[in-house]
């Protein structure tokens, strides 16, 4: 970095303050700018407020948007002052410029201001991710629950290759392939898949989380009003994985209730099945699963 | 060693990676080459039109008809009479699909039991050998014909272990041992281009059942191109 106080000449060799311009430019352009971008362009940034989770990384990415615009004007602006200011003029020879030296002082400041960033960062992500899980996966054995977790709604989402379907437990194990969700709810999903690993991705509700065999995935989410969200598999699963999405819909109680009186109706000549035993060919309700049967398969 | 011959070593690797890829590329391509089959309109021109399409499945699809002669597949009975592997399929849109489904495979069973249940057709329910049925014992599945984006789902019963007179390689005929299965559904308005697959692990010899013909266009996956 050009720190030499002697060395604040331009091409021309007139004595200037390159650095305050730059300062000062940058200080004006990122007081506008940064209250601009948190605010109209941050939210731009999905998944959206279809959830509580939903919420919380709007709100995350407009923190982040809001810390990283005045970095993208400093660089903007030094840039810029660069090109116009030092540029060589045709009419001139090449001539070296002024000599570098190193400034203790301003490389203090790039530690401490970095540190201070990054320390923040690490502390806001971490507060985030614990306050309500964020939407994440957690593993078996969740540490970070939403409010009124204990009487959350569970769901167990299961990925094949290529395609989820949806358990209901509190709904006598009713299985879809449509995933519906009661409006204003506090949601269990219990991610778990039959083959290969997949990952369950609930694009507006902010919810991601894999999809191994053997493995119960636990992430929460709180649904707010009714609403559709696009489900997608966002691990490579093979050669299907691209076509391996559907729609989802968040409905309210009554719309839920009757959804789910017309599903058990619909499904309800292989609820046996569902529930017998896996040794009798069942696949009753189960945290994971693994790959089975496998009569033909090698 | 001198530098030449270290950039001439890793010229040479990177060469024979680039020809390896080649292949693979190539092999890959032709392996999953399948031809788009038009099935015929039995009312050409109408606004709803009719279209017959049947196809059976086979444990094997044998040397005639691919290089992957193990290999389990689907073959769609072309207008022609012959019976070819080729699984992607034009059909017009707001159609009514009437399917004959010929089995010649036995059972592997379904992963999830939730597909045993017929859905996504006319009246959710299939004509398996004569008799109505909303589903089948998920143990029974020798195959599935599923198009996930139009929510069809319909899975075949194998043929017994011990039925007598058993297809070897495809073509198989009618006189071999096999389930037929009857069915309809309807093409959607708009048209697409959806996917179509088996959802059972039938793909013998291959790990979990889901290599080889389950991954390779041509085999047991496809498209039904609805053109509106």
């Amino acid at each position: 970095m050009a720190t030499d106080p002697h060395a604040a000449s331009g091409p021309s060799g007139e004595s200037t303050n390159d650095g305050m311009r730059v300062v000062v430019a940058w200080l004006v352009l990122s007081a506008i700018a940064t209250p601009l971008v948190a605010i109209y362009v941050g939210p731009l940034i999905p998944p959206g407020n279809a959830s509580v989770q939903g919420q919380g990384q709007v709100f995350d990415n407009q923190v982040m948007t809001a810390l990283i615009t005045p970095i993208l004007c400093l660089l903007a602006v030094f840039f810029a002052y660069g090109l116009v200011r030092f540029h060589a003029k045709r009419s001139e020879g090449m001539l070296d410029g002024p000599p570098l030296r190193n400034d203790s002082r301003v490389q203090l400041l790039w530690i401490v201001i970095t540190t201070a960033m990054v320390l923040f960062l690490a502390g806001f992500g971490t507060y985030e991710l614990l306050k309500d899980g964020s939407g994440g996966g957690q593993g078996p054995n969740p540490i970070a629950f939403p409010a009124n977790h204990q009487h959350a709604f569970q769901v167990q989402v299961i990925g094949q290759q290529w395609q989820f379907t949806y358990r209901y437990p509190s709904l006598g194990g009713l299985e879809s392939n449509q995933l519906v969700l009661p409006a204003n709810t506090t949601v269990e999903l219990h991610v778990t898949s039959l083959d290969v690993v997949h990952s369950f991705w609930a694009v507006e509700l902010g919810v991601k989380a894999d999809a191994n065999p053997g493995v119960d995935n636990v992430a929460y989410v709180q649904t707010r009003k009714p609403t559709t969200f696009h489900v997608r598999c966002a691990e490579l699963c093979g050669l299907w994985h691209g076509y391996m999405f559907n729609n989802g819909r968040v409905v309210d109680q009554t719309q839920f209730s009757s959804w789910a009186a017309q599903a058990k109706k619909l499904y309800a000549s292989i609820e046996p099945y569902m529930n017998k035993p896996e040794s009798q060919g069942g696949a009753p309700y189960s945290h994971s699963y693994l790959p089975a049967p496998q009569r033909r398969a090698g | 060693m001198r530098v030449g011959m270290k950039l001439v070593l890793v010229a040479a690797v990177v060469a024979a990676a680039g020809v390896m890829i080649g292949f693979y590329v190539s092999n890959l391509t032709t392996l999953a080459g399948s031809p788009a089959y038009s099935v015929p309109v039995q009312n050409a021109g109408s606004a709803h039109p009719i279209v017959d399409l049947e196809f059976q499945t086979v444990a094997a699809v044998g040397p005639k008809l691919s290089r992957n002669p193990d290999w389990v597949s689907y073959l769609v009975h072309t207008s022609s009479g012959a019976w070819k592997r080729e699984t992607v399929w034009n059909l017009p849109a707001n159609a009514t699909v009437h399917v004959t489904w010929l089995n010649f495979d036995g059972a592997s069973g379904l992963r999830n039991p939730f597909l045993a249940r017929y859905q996504g057709i006319e009246g959710d329910r299939v004509m398996v050998n004569g008799k109505p049925v909303n589903h089948i014992d998920p143990n029974d599945a020798s195959h599935t014909f599923a198009v996930p984006a139009l929510g069809i789902i319909v899975a075949a019963p194998g043929v017994a272990d011990d039925a007598k007179n058993q297809c070897g390689y495809a073509p198989c005929p009618l006189s071999n041992a096999h389930t037929t299965l009857k069915f309809t559904f309807h093409t959607p308005a708009k048209g697409g281009h959806f996917r179509w697959q088996c959802f059972v692990p039938c793909a013998a010899g291959w790990i979990n059942g889901f290599g080889g013909p389950m991954q390779t266009i041509g085999y047991m996956d496809g498209f039904l191109n609805v053109k509106a």
